[in-house]
């Protein structure tokens, strides 16, 4: 069991790195947040910082939505995802192995980039630890939320409007608790207790994306 | 290698969007025996197929295989009409993750369908055939007993096709299975033919 998920996770890096995943686009993506808002709202430093650490949240929110679509479909084209649930393995497995590889290969090395971008933005330098750690963690609950939206529009083409509607939702405790994380920093309170829920979120999404995402895949094979 | 496997099918019924494709097929293969599907285009052969592999569900009846423990499924390789390779990855790479997928073995696995030499170009090179070879080298690769194939001659050329038969043939002798949907002439020494959709 442990062999054959070793093995998934191998060929999903692989792959990634191979035909370039959804980073590439994600990532610049997040570098024309970083070049446009400045122009669009103006050159005042202090507007900035105070913006940047939740332009930083929307921007990652938004990029790795951009790669959700394109998770599940092109197993489903080819015929993997047949061979996939064959085996003895859970799907549920399968589906969470699926989403740890996205988030190893796109939310996460963006999570690491993020927040010194923000600093571009005139962040806090004193804030920068909390949006890393809070970002690093989110962005877990990210891919997998994501996932579920990979998997309902798996066998749709241009299904990538539809997963934005369904997981945009999800995605709003995500990014409120990231948020304030960043900015209670600014305050008298610690950034503890939003940290301590966006990593509840995450865990729960641990637990809950792999089996909505298997149920929803699923449906077509069936 | 394997021994008294019976794969049976009683009574046993598929629906596709709500159309029933074939009822009260009955059949029974045991180990060492071929059975080649044959019938017109639409008449549930690769629906079958699918069906054993654990890929749809049966409206009636029920699948079973005596003399072994384990799911159907787990022991079955099943070659459709998608063959699961990616194109970014190279000719061994695709092998080699399914083979650790599956828990087999790729040592020589790419020697009978003659891919040793293109085993390392990009599997977005290959011809329709190659492809076809590609998938069909799973079936070396990864030691199950039944092999669901659905169409496997479809783009092999003549050696390629006969590479496929003596592959088929000693499978067949170390006590495996074979179903096979076909509209080509398998050639092995002992098949029966298996008429699905012939009654309506």
């Amino acid at each position: 069991m442990g062999q054959s998920l070793k093995a998934l996770l191998a060929r999903e890096v692989l792959l990634a790195r191979k035909q370039g995943g959804g980073l590439g686009a994600a990532l610049s993506f997040l570098l024309a947040v970083i070049v446009l808002v400045p122009l669009a709202v103006g050159p005042d430093l202090a507007l900035l910082s105070r913006l940047a650490a939740g332009l930083m949240w929307l921007a990652l929110l938004l990029a790795v939505l951009l790669t959700a679509d394109r998770m599940f479909q092109q197993d489903l084209d080819d015929g993997s995802l047949d061979l996939l649930t064959m085996g003895a393995l859970p799907f549920e497995l399968i589906t969470l192995t699926k989403a740890i590889a996205h988030w190893l290969m796109v939310s996460l090395p963006l999570a690491l980039i993020a927040p010194p971008l923000a600093l571009m933005m005139n962040l806090d330098v004193a804030s920068l630890p909390v949006l890393w750690l809070s970002m690093i963690t989110g962005s877990l609950a990210l891919s997998l939320l994501a996932s579920i939206g990979g998997a309902i529009t798996a066998g749709l083409r241009r299904g990538g409007l539809l997963v934005s509607i369904l997981i945009l939702p999800l995605y709003v405790p995500v990014l409120i608790f990231g948020v304030s994380a960043t900015t209670l920093m600014m305050g008298p309170q610690t950034a503890t207790p939003s940290l301590l829920i966006l990593l509840a979120i995450t865990l729960l999404s641990l637990v809950v994306a792999p089996l909505a995402s298997a149920a929803a895949l699923r449906t077509y094979l069936r | 290698m394997w021994k008294d496997l019976v794969l049976e099918a009683k009574s046993l019924a598929c629906e596709r969007g709500g159309r029933t494709i074939f009822r009260e097929l009955n059949f029974a293969v045991k180990s060492g025996e071929a059975v080649e599907l044959r019938g017109p285009n639409g008449a549930g052969k690769s629906s079958l197929l699918r069906l054993i592999a654990g890929l749809n569900r049966a409206a009636e009846g029920a699948l079973t295989l005596g003399g072994a423990t384990h799911e159907i499924a787990e022991l079955s390789h099943y070659i459709g009409h998608q063959e699961a390779i990616k194109p970014a990855l190279s000719v061994r790479e695709n092998l080699d993750f399914w083979s650790h997928f599956m828990g087999g073995n790729t040592q020589n696995a790419l020697v009978p369908f003659k891919l040793e030499r293109l085993a390392d170009d990009e599997a977005a090179l290959l011809s329709e055939g190659q492809r076809r070879r590609l998938a069909l080298s799973r079936l070396i690769a990864v030691k199950r007993p039944i092999w669901l194939l659905d169409e496997p001659t479809v783009g092999l050329d003549v050696t390629a096709l006969d590479d496929l038969r003596k592959v088929m043939q000693s499978h067949l002798n170390s006590g495996g299975l074979i179903i096979a949907a076909t509209h080509a002439t398998l050639g092995l020494a002992k098949i029966s033919t298996l008429a699905i959709g012939t009654t309506h």
